[in-house]
């Protein structure tokens, strides 16, 4: 036998020996081991499959999502697009994600700045001010979320009512119909100045990067405030005032029993925002104080013997940093926030669940029911995990 | 210059060390050190104490000088009279053993209030490390036994009490205590799985756990009280607390087996190459090497997902399963006891907090002396 014939590159891949029909093949164990676990998983699925086709044919369930373009007949409170009991249960389920995206976006907002600000207080060198912050994040830990809802609406709910509303600062009413605030007469000359606003920040950030690149390049500075007081104050200012400057505040006041005007935060909503708020704030805190501890002593004292300014050591050295151990960890607090947003059903928010949960008792369409709650959270979380994903892989450390 | 004037005085006696100046130690030192630091802490200092000393006396007066503590016969009007002023306790004491043993048959009420007592004998007991070995899982079989014994009934003398008139805080501790226990080998599987080099059963664990994270718990549950009787064959049926235990096996299940494989990740590759090495099989490999280590190293983080769910069983009041939380919601239904909510969820809340804060502090200690070895 002769060995030329053999090539070369062959040899450096290890000998691929011939499958053997034998358990003491490891390739033919995996193949055995998987067949059964698949085989049992799927029987398992084809078994429930069975039972719930022979059931709906037995309590003469017609499926499918033809439900959808009937008329709904359940009124909503509140709705950011016009709504109609009369309207579509298509539109009623819309309306609901509507409401829950309006509570989750807002809610992820807010508990991070209220978060932050906890989380920093826990690290301050005040010991009042750190053991009260403690104090804060464990008692809201550790009690369920569901049950400090269902306290705040009891508490929003022992308000007085609208004649004697509570009256903290001018043109704030809280009462148990809710908070009632002053709020601007949107015009079009308001809808300009926001989009003008939006273009301005987008050129801003191309700007920003721009400078940046060629800084790496030429070694100059060059200042972006200009640019960005430019784009994101004077030009949409200038918008508005060209268009007639119109401002007029739409102040709440009491008339007969209930308040008009204004913006209005129903109880249910206040107390949902409330709630998740203070719950998720106590999380968020607890993860930005790790983050920054997570960042040595070490980084501060060498950024300041470098000589860079205390807001350019937080900016270029310390943040990026704590960040890195920051994203992840918020990422699953919002999408908590998200799905804790379903906990609305429990104060009478309606939300996707609450308006669901409704359909599919009017309809007995439960299965499709709960498809159309599962399916809404998978992509909410789907997509809030990929642009957080996005932006943790471009703070990243960037390693070799 | 100055050395040579210091030796030649040596001789002098030493003067007696003088105390630090009273401004630097003790108690005036540390304030000066925590409170008054500058004039931005002492402003923050001043403020925070005035609010605190402000709402601790409102709410001193509230819960207890103002408060009513019992009303005859459902009289609550002198309650309603303080309303905002004072706290009416009198629904506490009227309604405690409803929230607690919910409508179990009263004079039946030391059965719950015994199974309850096993259940935190069982805690206490479980978090001892003297008593990690194998034997534990016996103590948990018998004791979970017994429980079941205690609140059925049927035998030994006991009277029969069906399982819908169960209520109060035992179904919180049945609902978490099951659902953990059967979760946990359920995610440890899982957790393996996902970790496995077989396509199919990688792939299956992989969509299990992303769509249970992905959704919400109460559209499990809602599946469970709506959907479940559609799975099962005509005629066969399951009673709601059981489909909502299921419901919770499975989401438990689904988190605490990320937590697992975060451990079996913080491993090194050095100790499955040894296993492999010594010719231990895989089961041999998992069972011996792996995962003692990689459960160690998971143990904080799954005390912490206990006390998540552990307070997520209250979502079962959604789906109309009288647990904690429920018998004190519905505790306020009746007429002559609407608007006493704050009362009784402090009072309900007060019983979470007690279970979660010493499970968050147990964690706290537990990592302590679990890291104490790479602290050196």
């Amino acid at each position: 036998m002769s060995q030329t014939t053999i090539d070369p590159r062959s040899l450096r891949a290890p000998p691929r020996r011939p499958l053997r029909l034998s358990w003491s093949d490891e390739r033919v164990r995996a193949i055995v081991w998987q067949i059964l676990v698949v085989g049992i998983v799927g029987a398992i699925v084809w078994w429930l499959w069975s039972n719930t086709v022979h059931n709906l044919e037995v309590r003469r369930i017609a499926t499918g999502f033809g439900f959808l373009g009937r008329e709904a007949g359940l009124p909503i409170a509140e709705n950011l697009i016009p709504y109609s009991p009369t309207d579509t249960y298509f539109r009623a389920l819309l309306i609901g994600l509507l409401n829950t995206l309006k509570v989750a976006i807002v809610g992820i907002v807010l508990a991070t700045i209220f978060g932050t600000l906890i989380g920093i207080a826990r690290l301050s060198k005040n010991w009042l001010l750190s053991k009260i912050a403690g104090v804060y994040i464990e008692v809201i830990r550790d009690l369920p979320l569901l049950l400090q809802l269902l306290f705040w609406y009891a508490i929003l709910q022992g308000l007085p009512g609208p004649r004697q509303a509570l009256h903290p600062v001018g043109g704030v009413f809280l009462s148990n119909r809710g908070l009632k605030l002053p709020w601007i007469e949107w015009q079009d000359a308001h809808s300009y100045a926001l989009l003008a606003f939006a273009l301005g920040a987008l050129f801003t950030w191309f700007y920003r990067r721009d400078a940046i690149r060629k800084r790496i390049l030429d070694g100059k500075p060059r200042p972006v405030w200009p640019v960005a007081l430019g784009c994101l104050l004077v030009l949409p200012v200038a918008i508005w005032a060209a268009a007639g400057a119109p401002w007029t505040v739409d102040w709440p006041e009491l008339r007969g029993f209930n308040f008009r005007g204004g913006l209005n935060m129903s109880p249910e909503y206040f107390a949902l925002l409330l709630g998740l708020t203070t719950y998720t704030a106590g999380f968020i805190a607890e993860i930005v104080r790790a983050g920054i501890l997570a960042v040595p002593h070490g980084q501060w004292e060498a950024a300041q013997a470098l000589g860079l300014r205390s807001g350019q050591v937080l900016k270029q050295v310390v943040l990026p940093q704590a960040l890195r151990v920051i994203i992840p960890p918020m990422t699953s607090q919002y999408l908590n926030i998200t799905k804790n947003s379903s906990l609305a059903v429990a104060i009478g928010y309606q939300d996707i669940v609450s308006i669901a949960n409704t359909t599919l008792n009017q309809t007995g369409q439960a299965i499709e029911g709960i498809a159309i709650i599962m399916l809404v959270y998978l992509s909410i979380s789907l997509s809030i995990s990929l642009f957080m994903n996005w932006y943790n892989a471009r703070i990243a450390l960037v390693e070799r | 210059m100055s050395d040579i004037t210091l030796n030649a005085s040596a001789k002098v006696a030493e003067a007696a060390p003088r105390s630090a100046p009273i401004s630097q130690v003790g108690f005036v030192g540390w304030m000066r050190a925590n409170l008054f630091s500058g004039w931005l802490s002492t402003a923050v200092t001043l403020l925070l104490a005035y609010l605190i000393v402000r709402w601790a006396i409102g709410f001193v007066d509230w819960a207890f000088i103002n408060a009513v503590w019992s009303v005859p016969n459902n009289q609550t009007q002198a309650c309603r009279d303080l309303r905002g002023t004072g706290a009416c306790w009198a629904v506490i004491t009227e309604k405690h053993r409803f929230i607690l043993f919910g409508t179990y048959p009263y004079e039946e009420h030391w059965r719950p209030a015994l199974c309850i007592a096993l259940f935190v004998g069982l805690y206490i007991v479980s978090a001892m490390r003297r008593f990690w070995r194998k034997e534990l899982a016996l103590i948990w079989v018998g004791v979970l036994t017994l429980i079941g014994v205690l609140m059925w009934g049927g035998v030994l003398g006991l009277t029969y009490v069906p399982q819908e008139r169960w209520g109060g805080l035992v179904i919180t501790l049945i609902l978490a205590t099951f659902g953990l226990a059967l979760a946990f080998p359920l995610a440890i599987l899982v957790a393996l799985g996902r970790r496995s080099k077989l396509p199919a059963i990688k792939a299956l664990c992989v969509i299990y756990v992303e769509l249970i994270r992905g959704v919400p718990l109460i559209s499990l549950l809602f599946m469970a009280s709506v959907m479940f009787p559609l799975f099962l064959p005509e005629g066969m049926n399951i009673d709601k607390l059981l489909r909502a235990q299921i419901a919770i096996i499975l989401f438990a299940g689904a988190y605490l087996a990320e937590v697992v494989r975060g451990g079996l990740q913080s491993l090194s590759k050095g100790q499955y190459e040894a296993a492999d090495a010594l010719g231990l099989s895989y089961w041999q490999k998992t069972g011996f090497i792996i995962l003692p280590q990689a459960l160690r190293l998971v143990i904080p983080p799954l005390v912490n997902t206990f006390i998540g769910f552990f307070k997520d069983t209250s979502l079962v009041l959604i789906i109309g399963i009288f647990d904690l939380l429920t018998a004190g919601k519905t505790a306020i239904i009746e007429p002559a006891w609407q608007g006493f909510g704050i009362e009784v969820y402090l009072t309900v809340g007060a019983i979470y907090f007690i279970f979660c804060f010493a499970m968050s502090k147990y964690s706290q200690g537990l990592e302590a002396e679990l890291n104490r070895h790479r602290a050196r």
